[in-house]
């Protein structure tokens, strides 16, 4: 069975290189072309984030060997798993899957599930099984080996489909929103224990997810996709506090505008937004600069129509359901919440004109070039 | 929610339809001389030739059937809505025609006997091995579809967590398919080899009905009910010893059910 690597000795490096998953996939459909890269090493978790249809999925069966990519490689190690005329097929790839549906097999109790992986790569029977009682213990599920999959709730039937998964031992493990299904409290117990059992195996992990929360308490990296693409990446806490592209912004729960600085002489600065409105804005760079802009929804306030001091005018082009009141998007897909309160006084609608000024100090301006 | 209550009548009428057949049976049978016609040679003889010759077909069903089963589920396209159509053609053929189509391609001048006569000498018709036939020829297509409609529904998904979790298709097969397939598997290879025991008009063509080497239970019945000086409670005898034979079968199938925790 593979230990945790507690003797990080001299081969360290070596280990490293042999289960580093590196993966380029182009896959063609109708109407969308998924062409993405993703990259993970031992012990690492790249959360993949995109909205439904962004291709998370596809890249991760492509990686699997589920399907056959239009072009790319998948590489794990110096092994070549997929490209030019090279296709292994998923059994030989020690790349492990865990859905949003854990399918353990029903016909088999948890144990004989647990211990499948490594049967099927011919362990003894006996052997396989106390190493699936050892799996068990380390998801938190001692003395459960005896039950039969439906006697199990749906946290419980993902820790043992995540035992099974790392019980046969894989070089890489994909999770395909493997949270998607149990509620808040099971998937934080399961998000730590993915997390736990990937640094202690030294497993390259990646895992798809739209979910912010899977980003922010288990990634290492975050690889954003947005139709088919990678449009960042990089360390959750950069990637979200300054988002580049309007996917992760939304992802971030912030708004980011994207426009040139302007400032004549003798007056304030004003952003001049693509397509969108002119926000008075205070900033240290040079009138024509390309600036980008970010500032939370509750960092504009709505205030009355006739006070023009550093306000700019707007539409409310959508109501929504805010954290505690309402969240207006107005003209150039401002943002702005509004508490409960302060929304039933206004009774915003749609197509109202507004006037809005946002809080200089929770704004962050970047030069975008 | 219930059902619409007028169903019930047709409902009433189909369950009749169905069972008072069975109890005409039971009710009219002449229960005093019943001992002595099942336990007679003859009726011993063609029970005997009934179970082994089923239970041989049943097993042939299953190592041809299975297979294809499992290849039709997986298979796509226009060929294989052709193959499919083509496998349950008997079940739409009337037996006796089934009966005529063996014999052509098997009997001694048909289309493959010919040959089989002439370079191995094996004539195949009015063998205890043409009731085989016969059966498996009337009772595949009752496990192929059984099977392949189990294979679709169960889908692929667990095969699919199965070989990522390093296991062949072999392991998969056995480990994954099959078992979680067993319940439908079951029923039909119940179904299968309750067809092949109540095979008649095949058998009879092909067959032919001779006691002891070709004459199952369905031929003895027909023959005694139609025979002459036979007298036609021994017929019913061997009727009533058929239905305890398929009812016996059923419920033995009914209590070994694996995989049943599913």
């Amino acid at each position: 069975m593979q230990g945790p690597p507690s003797g990080r000795g001299p081969d360290l490096t070596d280990e490293v290189a042999r289960r580093t998953l590196d993966a380029r996939v182009v896959v063609r459909r109708a109407g969308f072309t998924l062409d993405a890269t993703v990259r993970a090493v031992p012990g690492e978790i790249v959360v993949v984030v995109g909205a439904n249809g962004a291709g998370k999925s596809t890249l991760l069966h492509a990686v699997a060997g589920l399907v056959r990519p239009d072009e790319g490689t998948v590489r794990v190690g110096d092994r070549v798993l997929t490209g030019d005329r090279v296709l292994v097929p998923p059994a030989q790839r020690r790349i492990g899957f865990l859905g949003q549906d854990p399918l353990v097999f029903p016909h088999l109790d948890v144990r004989e599930n647990v211990a499948f992986g490594p049967r099927a790569a011919g362990v003894h029977a006996a052997r396989a099984r106390a190493a699936a009682d050892e799996w068990l213990a380390r998801v938190g599920l001692t003395g459960f080996g005896s039950r039969r999959p439906h006697e199990l709730s749906g946290g419980q039937r993902q820790r043992v489909a995540l035992a099974r998964a790392l019980a046969a031992e894989p070089d890489v493990l994909l999770l395909d929103e493997p949270f998607a299904q149990v509620d808040v409290r099971t998937a934080s117990a399961v998000r730590e224990l993915v997390r736990a059992q990937v640094l202690a195996t030294g497993t390259a992990a990646v895992v798809v997810t739209h979910d912010v929360v899977d980003v922010l308490t288990m990634g290492d990296r975050v690889v954003v996709l947005h139709d088919g693409a990678v449009v960042e990446q990089g360390v959750p806490r950069d990637v979200l506090t300054d988002p580049r592209h309007a996917f992760t912004a939304a992802l971030a729960g912030t708004n980011l505008v994207v426009g040139t600085f302007e400032r004549p002489p003798g007056s304030g600065g004003t952003l001049v937004v693509d397509d969108g409105p002119r926000i008075p804005l205070t900033a240290d760079v040079e009138t024509g600069a390309r600036v980008r802009l970010t500032f939370p929804p509750a960092a504009v306030e709505v205030v009355p129509l006739d006070d023009v001091d550093h306000t700019w005018l707007a539409h409310v082009v959508d109501v929504e359901a805010g954290v505690g009141g309402a969240r207006l998007r107005t003209s150039g897909d401002v943002l702005v919440d509004l508490d409960a309160g302060r929304a039933a006084v206004l009774r915003p609608l749609v197509g109202d004109r507004v006037r809005l000024r946002l809080r200089p100090q929770d704004a962050r301006v970047r030069r975008s070039d | 929610m219930g059902a619409p209550r007028l169903l019930v009548l047709p409902a009433a009428l189909a369950v009749g339809l169905l069972v008072l057949p069975v109890v005409a049976l039971v009710v009219r049978a002449d229960w005093s001389s019943l001992p002595q016609d099942v336990s007679s040679p003859a009726a011993i003889r063609a029970l005997t030739l009934s179970l082994t010759t089923s239970l041989s077909a049943t097993a042939i069903c299953l190592v041809l059937g299975v297979p294809l089963a499992v290849l039709l589920a997986r298979a796509r396209g226009r060929g294989a809505d052709v193959l499919r159509a083509l496998v349950t053609l008997p079940l739409v053929l009337p037996p006796t025609v089934g009966g005529i189509a063996l014999l052509y391609l098997l009997g001694r001048r048909g289309l493959v006997g010919a040959s089989l006569d002439a370079w191995f000498g094996i004539r195949l018709p009015f063998t205890t091995a043409a009731v085989v036939i016969a059966q498996v020829f009337v009772a595949m297509p009752f496990l192929v579809l059984g099977v392949e409609g189990a294979l679709r529904t169960s889908g692929h998904r667990y095969e699919t967590v199965a070989a990522t979790l390093g296991a062949g298709r072999w392991t998969v097969l056995r480990r994954i398919t099959l078992p979680i397939v067993a319940p439908g598997l079951t029923a039909a290879t119940v179904l299968c080899f309750a067809r092949a025991l109540g095979e008649f008009g095949a058998t009879a063509l092909f067959a032919g009905n001779t006691p002891g080497v070709t004459q199952t239970m369905p031929l003895a019945i027909y023959s005694a009910f139609n025979g002459a000086g036979v007298t036609q409670g021994s017929a019913v005898a061997l009727s009533l010893l058929l239905v305890a034979t398929a009812a016996a079968v059923l419920l033995v199938a009914r209590a070994w059910r694996p995989g049943r925790a599913a």
